[in-house]
């Protein structure tokens, strides 16, 4: 375990597994964002289901990540107290509910991604790591199987359904590319063996992605081109006001527990 | 059409449990979908090992003013019960 570990700097490493939480914890936050408004009921449990889901996969990956930092802090240090330049999560999960449906759509194309990604992850050198994506990847599968359905229903359902799928699939697309981009800490993390590089799962991905849409009727849309930024820091204004919710307490009574 | 989602009803068998027990309802477009619903709304606690879940449509209930001549009548046959043997001792536990 060490020899391998050792391979990557810990910096590295602290920041890939920032990724990963905060991938799981601001789609969280917006999630939970629909507690209460679902249009039915058996959509709202379910999407709060969800939501607890990734806040459990956020503490796995942010307990970890504090652990390798060695800093003494902890999941809850690492969510409530930092700003939105520390954050290293896509742009796709910080975007705008809109609707039902594109709540949806930004849900499958997240959950198509994080499916593959769990699964190479199972193979991570590093036990730590795959010891959490052997955990979440049950739930993960769940996660797509539901997302999945409503984008083929909602997609091929009613001319009004269809028509709001396909704009939020049009206006999501641009979020895409981030998912599969390299860069340096991809690279040592890959040469490490502890995950995959993010180029590699696109092929996966593609294929589920490309069927689910068939089967929904959508049209995939035609354009390679992608904003990004988030796993650097540099985010849209949205992080601002989900963090300055999810962290306000913490804030204004630093310490408070109950 | 309807626009509305028709009712289904949900069963689970629990980790216990030898058969399926009617558990509550719940609304969805389809069966696949009342499956996934049933998932969300009734085994959040782990509660189940299987579901089930069947359209409330199809199924055909008594009516409840039905209750005196379906029931009533064997109110007073408590001779329908195996009550009255004396079981060996030998036979063990019934």
């Amino acid at each position: 375990m060490t020899g391998n570990v050792m391979a990557v700097e810990c910096n590295t490493l602290f920041n890939w597994l920032l990724r990963l939480g905060d991938n799981t914890l601001v789609l969280s936050h917006r999630v939970s964002q629909w507690c209460g408004h679902a249009p039915v009921l058996e959509e709202d449990i379910a999407l709060a289901n969800t939501a607890l889901d990734l806040i459990g996969q956020t503490q796995m990956w942010l307990n970890l990540a504090g652990e390798v930092e060695g800093k003494g802090r902890d999941a809850d240090t690492l969510a409530y107290l930092r700003d939105a330049w520390d954050f290293r999560n896509l742009l796709l999960v910080e975007r705008p509910n809109g609707d039902f449906g594109h709540t949806m759509m930004r849900q499958f194309l997240f959950d198509a991604w994080q499916n593959v990604l769990l699964n190479r992850l199972k193979d991570s050198t590093d036990p730590r790591v795959a010891d959490i994506a052997e955990k979440a990847a049950k739930e993960a599968a769940y996660h797509l199987e539901r997302s999945r359905g409503t984008v083929i229903a909602l997609g091929d359902g009613t001319e009004e359904s269809h028509a709001r799928m396909q704009a939020a699939l049009d206006a999501l697309w641009d979020y895409v590319g981030e998912m599969f981009l390299d860069d340096q800490v991809d690279r040592a993390i890959a040469d490490a063996g502890v995950g995959p590089l993010p180029s590699n799962l696109r092929d996966e991905w593609d294929g589920i992605v490309g069927a689910a849409l068939n089967e929904a009727t959508l049209t995939r849309p035609d354009s390679d081109f992608a904003q990004t930024g988030g796993k650097t820091g540099r985010h849209t204004e949205d992080l601002g006001y989900i963090l300055a919710e999810m962290q306000f307490l913490q804030r204004a009574y630093p310490g408070a527990t109950w | 059409m309807s626009s509305e989602w028709p009712l289904w009803e949900v069963f689970i068998r629990g980790q216990h449990g030898l058969s399926h027990r009617h558990v509550g309802s719940l609304h969805a477009p389809d069966a696949e979908c009342a499956l996934r619903n049933a998932r969300d709304v009734y085994t959040r606690r782990n509660e189940g090992v299987s579901i089930w879940v069947v359209e409330a449509a199809h199924i055909t209930a008594s009516s409840p003013s039905d209750k005196g001549p379906l029931f009533e009548p064997s109110e007073s046959k408590v001779y329908r019960h195996p009550s009255f043997y004396d079981i060996p001792d030998d036979a063990g536990a019934m």
